[in-house]
């Protein structure tokens, strides 16, 4: 995948730069608004991370609407240390698909990246069923079957799992899940997510001889076949 | 060169000039004296311009009449008709005088044709003297057939003297007025002064660092009072921001100097001692969660500081909590289940509320968070909604250690952790943004003793007072809008 970065701290930069390297993507870098842009507008990327205050007089919220107004929908996660509410509306509302804020951990990144890339892939129409391994999901009678036996999900389980496995095969974050399957945008102090992951896998798992989701250390979940 | 004394009364009188105060008494004075003006030149206007014109439609008739009665009966009738009027005159205030081309007196009350009146159809006000008595009148001159000439007048003696009293009076009014003015002018400008003074020295004060001061309020209810209350109550609003801000930078001073220190022993141990690299990397492992820790509690302080500063009053809107509290329930039921404990529900649909969608989910959620952490195996934790006098309340109670009174009234401060709960984790600000959140909304955090256990209440009014929702409100399509805005898309990765 190719991701451009655009952001001024070269300490952040060259950290988020290698982890993306790390994890198999072409990465190109720019640490001003202006190289930002004008990579940004004359090169194809399948992700943009914009940092929202740079140097060079083009701050990131004009490259977003620059690109935005040129009708590029390439995704664009902004990176900022403006962490309040507004602010955070502010850059959605430019047109930014998602929003982290400073300081973030890497895996958080990489984790929205990645879920991010996939939406910009775009899949062909409505999907009806979702499958990992043997687990396979309808989402028109909302039924769940694992090995061709069924399995009763609550409806706030059912759409925990339809999460997981929408993005099978990527790390699934504590707060994209919060934000995903609970639409909250706080920071319960508490494992809140992990007592709920660990319910679904009691339904999923543990009847079954191979687990399915998969706890990845100090970053989140993942639903893969093995 | 302008000696001192010269430059200091230079300075002194520009600034009288400039003073805002003299320019109020001045503008007073003037109106009040363009206005007297006006109404007694219309007084003047009305009574001696009046009389004026009556005198002339009298002596125009008058000679209409005469010359009606030449056409009838020449001279004769005339000097007859002259007589006549002359007789019936009670006032004693007509004059007639017909004199003919030699100008001789033919008849009237004058002896002789005065000198001054040389032009017929024209206005005269001259001294005349008859039967002895002299006195002012107005008078008109007409030619008549045969080179005779008509004087047709009437003494306005008593009009003169009427003049000259209104005169008078009209004088001694304007004196009245410029005193009247100038004094009403100077009571102004001194009460102008004063409320300016009250005020300028409490924001004087202030300036120099004392926060304490505040304008006096006279009581009466004015519209000088009113601006005392308001520079008052902002005056208050500061105070209280200037506390929250005294009160993040102690904490930064001291409470998270703990933490960081622990980062920093733990990073700085590893490495001086640390043998082998999977030592290192647990130590820089652990000095992250640290850090995050920090960060955490750094961006609890900060969302606590917004909440206050009060801007998030712009997303209000209005709320079913009935649902909002229904999925914080469902999502707190697995970890109240995980501790064997059980939490029951009872909020009534629907539960309608002007507010932060956003910040009332944090706030009950930091509630229900406490609740779990704090309850003991086996216990029940309440989340329960309802209405009671026009507020709404949220309650959440538990079984579990509870809390008490002193440490209940110290709870909701930043930082603050009763001995109890030292030994559980937390960070002591999730009171404080409940706290926050109950105040942004025009309520209050209640804590009570549930014996045994705690009991937590938001008591929100339903609908905000009248002074705190003039700001949302008019921009009400603002509101519906930065509050959809806030759940974007909800959950872009999920889409």
């Amino acid at each position: 995948m190719r991701i451009l970065l655009v952001e001024d701290d070269p300490t952040v930069r060259g950290f988020v730069a290698k982890g993306l390297r790390e994890a198999g993507h072409v990465v190109e870098q720019a640490d001003n608004g202006k190289d930002g842009l004008f990579l940004a507008v004359s090169e194809t990327f399948d992700t943009i991370i914009l940092d929202r205050m740079l140097p060079g007089g083009i701050d990131g919220l004009r490259i977003l609407e620059t690109l935005r107004g040129q009708n590029n929908a390439t995704p664009v996660l902004l990176l900022s240390a403006l962490a309040q509410v507004d602010e955070r509306v502010a850059g959605l509302k430019a047109g930014g698909d998602d929003y982290l804020t400073k300081p973030f951990a890497f895996a958080e990144l990489l984790a929205r990246i990645e879920a991010l890339s996939r939406r910009g892939r775009g899949e062909a129409g409505p999907q009806t069923k979702l499958v990992v391994a043997d687990l396979e999901m309808d989402l028109l009678s909302r039924a769940v079957k694992r090995a061709g036996q069924k399995i009763d999900l609550q409806p706030r389980e059912f759409r925990l799992l339809e999460y997981l496995m929408r993005h099978a095969g990527q790390v699934v974050t504590r707060t994209m899940l919060l934000e995903g399957v609970w639409d909250y945008h706080f920071d319960p102090q508490t494992n809140v997510i992990d007592v709920h992951v660990s319910r679904l896998r009691h339904k999923i798992d543990k009847p079954f001889p191979t687990a399915l989701i998969h706890t990845i250390r100090n970053a989140g979940y993942m639903v893969r076949p093995e | 060169m302008p000696s001192a004394s010269a430059v200091v009364a230079r300075f002194r009188l520009a600034r009288t000039v400039r003073s805002a105060s003299l320019r109020l008494a001045i503008v007073y004075a003037a109106l009040f004296a363009i206005s007297a003006t006006l109404f007694l030149s219309f007084i003047w206007w009305a009574t001696i311009g009046l009389l004026e014109r009556q005198v002339e439609a009298a002596i125009n008739a008058d000679a209409q009449a005469l010359s009606e009665r030449w056409q009838e009966g020449g001279l004769p009738t005339l000097a007859l008709t002259i007589q006549d009027r002359l007789e019936q005159n009670v006032d004693d205030d007509a004059i007639y005088l017909m004199v003919d081309g030699n100008g001789l007196r033919v008849a009237g009350n004058l002896r002789t044709w005065p000198r001054d009146v040389t032009r017929v159809d024209a206005w005269y006000q001259l001294p005349i003297a008859r039967a002895g008595t002299r006195g002012m009148a107005e008078v008109h001159a007409f030619a008549l057939p045969g080179n005779f000439r008509l004087l047709v007048g009437r003494d306005v003696r008593a009009r003169v003297i009427l003049k000259r009293l209104l005169t008078d009076t009209l004088l001694w009014a304007l004196v009245m007025v410029a005193v009247l003015g100038t004094t009403g002018g100077f009571l102004l400008r001194g009460l102008f002064r004063r409320m300016v003074r009250d005020i300028a020295r409490t924001t004087a004060a202030i300036s120099q660092g004392d926060l304490s001061r505040r304008v006096p309020v006279s009581g009466s209810g004015d519209e000088f009072d009113r601006v005392a209350e308001t520079i008052n109550a902002m005056l208050d609003r500061i105070g209280r921001l200037m506390d929250g801000v005294k009160q993040v930078s102690n904490a930064i001073a001291h409470d998270l100097r703990t933490p960081i220190t622990r980062a920093r022993t733990r990073l700085e141990d590893a490495a001086l001692h640390a043998g082998t690299t999977e030592d290192l990397r647990h130590a820089v492992e652990r000095a992250v969660v640290d850090l995050d820790g920090i960060t955490t509690v750094f961006e609890a302080l900060l969302r606590i500081s917004e909440i206050e500063a009060g801007s998030r009053r712009s997303a209000f809107a209005s709320i079913d909590l009935a649902p909002l509290l229904g999925d914080l329930a469902e999502l707190y039921a697995a970890l109240a289940e995980e501790a064997q404990l059980t939490l029951s529900v009872s909020v009534p649909a629907p539960l309608m509320l002007w507010g932060d969608r956003l910040l009332i989910q944090q706030a009950v959620a930091n509630l229900l968070d406490n609740a779990v952490k704090f309850s003991r195996p086996g216990g029940v934790v309440r989340l329960r909604g309802g209405i009671e006098a026009q507020q709404v309340r949220i309650e959440v109670s538990d079984q579990g250690i509870g809390m008490a009174l002193a440490d209940r009234a110290r709870a909701p401060d930043r930082f603050y952790r009763a001995e109890a709960a030292r030994s559980t984790p937390g960070s002591g600000l999730g009171l404080s943004l409940v706290q926050a959140v109950a105040q942004l909304h025009g309520g209050k955090l209640l804590l009570e003793d549930a014996s045994p256990g705690l009991r937590a209440i938001l008591a929100l009014p339903v609908m905000p007072r009248a002074e705190e929702r003039r700001d949302p409100l008019p921009a009400d399509q603002e509101v519906t809008a930065a509050s959809s805005a806030d759940h974007p898309p909800a959950n872009p990765a999920a889409l």
